[in-house]
């Protein structure tokens, strides 16, 4: 037994409103810079839908992920070593920029500089990519609300014969996804520079910048298509976990900014040596309860033997027994992994939403919250179930079936506690909880405290509490700063902190005179604000002082 | 001018070519990478750049056949001096056409999609410039010495090269050579020159790796660059295979 430690997620979808506060805080954070405007490693989509990229989920095209050859062994979808190495001129199965979507600035500049005219000026979307005037039909959320048509979704597909969702029984949810910083990562094994690595410390994945050759296999090999490529400095980027502020005991900017507080983050115990076997069993169904047994009972005592043996401090193991992420996926028994049938075990889970069930039980004029006719309805409706199923187990719905119960009995038992009422224990009995269990669960779930939601040890034993967030950047960092121009382009020069790494880049991008400038016109500088980081003050930032205010 | 062109010229190069390697192995790991455009478009790529680096990787095959292994081996092997000049000659035009083929897809595909034209550098053009040139040559060579007059570059050229390695240049031998030789070797000494500060040094890195190493990468926070205060052991056996 080899016992490492991994800092998880859950995420509880019934909590979920699509407000993309999320997305936004972790864009400004990481991805707010040029080669890196398409990308975000937190997104919000609403299911059904088609995702972003678009159709991602679709495996027969993309081939990401792991799947078990004829032998039962474990291989990579998209081909081994040989073949990763003999199509790395091309690689056939990577995403187009028009699969994410291609991003766009408005030409502002047309609103003060147009003449006098009959006409208001209009501001058109111009293309980031080739700074040429754009038809704007895609993006990183066009499908928002169930805009357009989801039929095209790979998971309703493989759910519904009829595609076309008759509108009486429309069901909708929000699906907040980052990197699922997996167990038995499929980008790293893809990785022909050996540059993407999972930190053996807290499990996080990450691309060594300096070692990324941009062959762009990882890209390919990730089913979640969550590694991406920065155009600009040709190398590959991904969600970071928000590492250096994990490292000092904080949570990751899109869980602390989460408006529904709706993500719980803390470490779990698991045996590295049982990866590659669980990841191999041969029925997909079997993944959910292979990955679970992966992870190990921290209040176990040969477990926390065999801990200390591999070296997991104390504080960690304290943490792991603390930790909100165990307990939703073991003593609740309520949070599911997303896509289980990737093999790479992913270590984001997430609570199935009821309110797609509740939902159309109201439409129908039952009382939605009554135990009785939640039970039934979730065996009743048969596409919300297959639905979830088709996300979290595999296909297989009783697991998805089981927590929705759950859900469903703390629903009813808690309107009969606030109610002043006696909670019939039936109820909590029938799902295999009871009603101390199902409170507690309630506790975690709506009104958890700050520490509760987060459990995150500190990465540094020498660290007092308290510590100041690391700074990553160097206050000298900026554009046109020492150091910042590297001899053989943008991309070049000594490696810098991965937030600040090519600002000299995004300068370029945002106060070029390329777009829509009109010819004989002084060259003015372009801010954009959006992208900017509050570092110094760009050129053009202010209107140039005029002579006579500063004479006076 | 013979000794400066074909005795000191090539040590000059050779020396920049190495140390600037080196240097920018050691200032420059970030920027060392492909800079892949294959994210803008992929159609043109798709048949271009392996039909490039396949016929480039054929030719330096060629190169070395040609160049390092001595004439004295090849007979010694048996191979009759006009079994190898008619390999020489097709397997060598074949591989310039594929790399020229290659490289001027790219090039058509460079200058005419949009996004990948704005993500040119002008290093990229001079490098596309001499990389052009040098490839023009050496084929126009394979094609005038071996079709039109035959000329055996095998008693003068490849002498000259391997003298150079053997710190014991004979200048001389290069001197009499026919002047396409010399226009396609200075070209090449051009390319080698800037070679080390181009996007060309990723060839010096290609992930052979890969092959052996196990699938799944483990590394200790410590081991992280940008880490290097947090002294602390690593992890035993932080590898994993499968």
């Amino acid at each position: 037994m080899r016992v490492m430690t991994q800092l998880a997620m859950v995420m509880n979808l019934d909590k979920c409103i699509g407000c993309h506060t999320c997305s936004v805080t972790c864009k400004q954070v990481w991805t707010n810079r040029a080669g890196t405007e398409y990308v975000w490693f937190n997104n919000v989509e609403t299911r059904p839908g088609q995702g972003y990229p678009r159709r991602y989920e679709d495996q027969d095209r993309w081939k990401g992920g792991w799947e078990t050859d004829r032998r039962g062994r474990l291989r990579l979808r998209a081909g081994g070593r040989f073949k990763k190495l003999a199509t790395i001129f091309a690689n056939p199965l990577m995403p187009n920029i028009r699969d994410y979507y291609e991003p766009w600035t408005y030409d502002y500049d047309t609103l003060f500089t147009a003449p006098e005219q009959e006409h208001t000026p209009v501001a058109r979307p111009r293309s980031l990519i080739s700074g040429r005037p754009m038809k704007v039909e895609w993006s990183a959320n066009w499908d928002d609300d169930l805009a357009g048509d989801p039929s095209p979704d790979p998971v309703l597909q493989s759910v519904s014969e009829q595609v076309k969702l008759e509108f009486e029984k429309t069901f909708m949810f929000f699906l907040p996804r980052i990197c699922e910083h997996c167990l038995n990562p499929s980008c790293v094994a893809s990785c022909p520079s050996g540059a993407l690595y999972k930190r053996s410390e807290d499990g996080i994945v990450l691309v060594d910048q300096d070692r990324c050759r941009g062959w762009r296999m990882c890209v390919t090999g990730c089913p979640y298509k969550k590694v991406y490529f920065n155009h600009r400095t040709g190398k590959a980027e991904k969600c970071t976990f928000c590492f250096p502020r994990v490292e000092v005991g904080i949570p990751t900017i899109c869980a602390e900014t989460c408006v529904g507080r709706l993500r719980y983050i803390g470490p779990v115990l698991y045996d590295a040596d049982r990866v590659a076997g669980a990841a191999a069993v041969p029925d997909e169904r079997d993944l959910v309860e292979a990955q679970k047994s992966v992870l190990l009972d921290p209040e176990d005592p040969a477990v926390q033997e065999a801990a200390r043996e591999s070296g997991v401090r104390d504080d960690w193991l304290e943490a792991c027994r603390r930790s909100p992420v165990h307990k939703l996926i073991f003593e609740y028994g309520v949070a599911l992994p997303l896509h289980p049938e990737y093999r790479t075990m992913p270590m984001v889970w997430y609570i199935p939403p009821l309110s797609p069930v509740v939902d159309a039980l109201g439409r129908t004029g039952h009382d939605g919250e009554d135990a009785g006719n939640l039970f039934g309805a979730i065996d009743a409706l048969r596409i919300p179930v297959d639905y979830l199923a088709g996300l979290f187990t595999a296909g297989d719905p009783a697991p998805v079936r089981e927590v929705l119960r759950k859900l469903a009995a703390m629903r009813s038992h808690m309107r009969e506690v606030n109610l002043g009422r006696v909670p019939d224990p039936a109820v909590s009995a029938s799902v295999g909880m009871t009603p101390p269990l199902i409170e507690s669960m309630y506790r975690l779930l709506a009104i958890a405290e700050y520490g509760d939601r987060y459990v995150i040890p500190l990465a540094d034993p020498d660290q007092g509490p308290g510590s100041e967030e690391l700074n990553t950047g160097c206050g000298l960092d900026f554009a046109g700063g020492p150091g910042m121009d590297g001899p053989f382009g943008e991309a070049s020069g000594r490696p810098r902190p991965v937030a600040v790494e090519n600002f000299h880049a995004l300068r370029h991008r945002q106060d070029t005179d390329e777009l829509g400038e009109p010819p004989g016109r002084r060259p003015a500088r372009r801010v954009n604000l959006l992208n900017w980081d509050g570092k110094g003050l760009p050129e053009g930032l202010f209107p140039p002082r005029s002579r006579s205010r500063d004479d006076s | 001018m013979n000794t400066l062109l074909w005795v000191v010229l090539p040590y000059v190069v050779l020396a920049i070519f190495v140390f600037g390697h080196l240097w920018r192995y050691r200032y420059d790991q970030f920027g060392w990478t492909t800079r892949s455009s294959e994210l803008y478009e992929r159609r043109l790529l798709r048949i271009g750049s392996p039909l490039f680096h396949v016929g480039i990787l054929f030719v330096l095959l060629g190169h070395v056949a040609g160049l390092v292994v001595p004439q004295r081996w090849t007979q010694w092997l048996g191979v009759s001096e006009t079994g190898y000049h008619w390999a020489a000659i097709v397997l060598g035009t074949l591989a310039g056409v594929c790399t020229l083929g290659g490289l001027a897809l790219l090039i058509y595909r460079r200058r005419t999609v949009g996004p990948v034209f704005m993500a040119t550098t002008r290093n990229d053009k001079l490098m596309y410039l001499l990389l052009a040139v040098t490839l023009l040559l050496g084929l126009g060579t394979t094609v005038i010495s071996n079709v039109l007059g035959e000329y055996d570059y095998r008693r003068t050229v490849s002498p000259w090269f391997r003298s150079i390695f053997l710190l014991h240049p004979e200048g001389d031998l290069m001197a009499g050579a026919p002047p396409t030789f010399h226009l396609h070797v200075l070209a090449a000494f051009a390319l080698f020159a800037v070679w080390p500060f181009t996007r060309l040094v990723h060839m010096l890195t290609a992930p052979l790796g890969y092959l052996t190493r196990p699938y799944i990468v483990y590394r200790s926070r410590a081991g992280a660059p940008g880490d290097p205060a947090r002294a602390r052991p690593p992890a035993a056996d932080a590898r994993r295979g499968f």
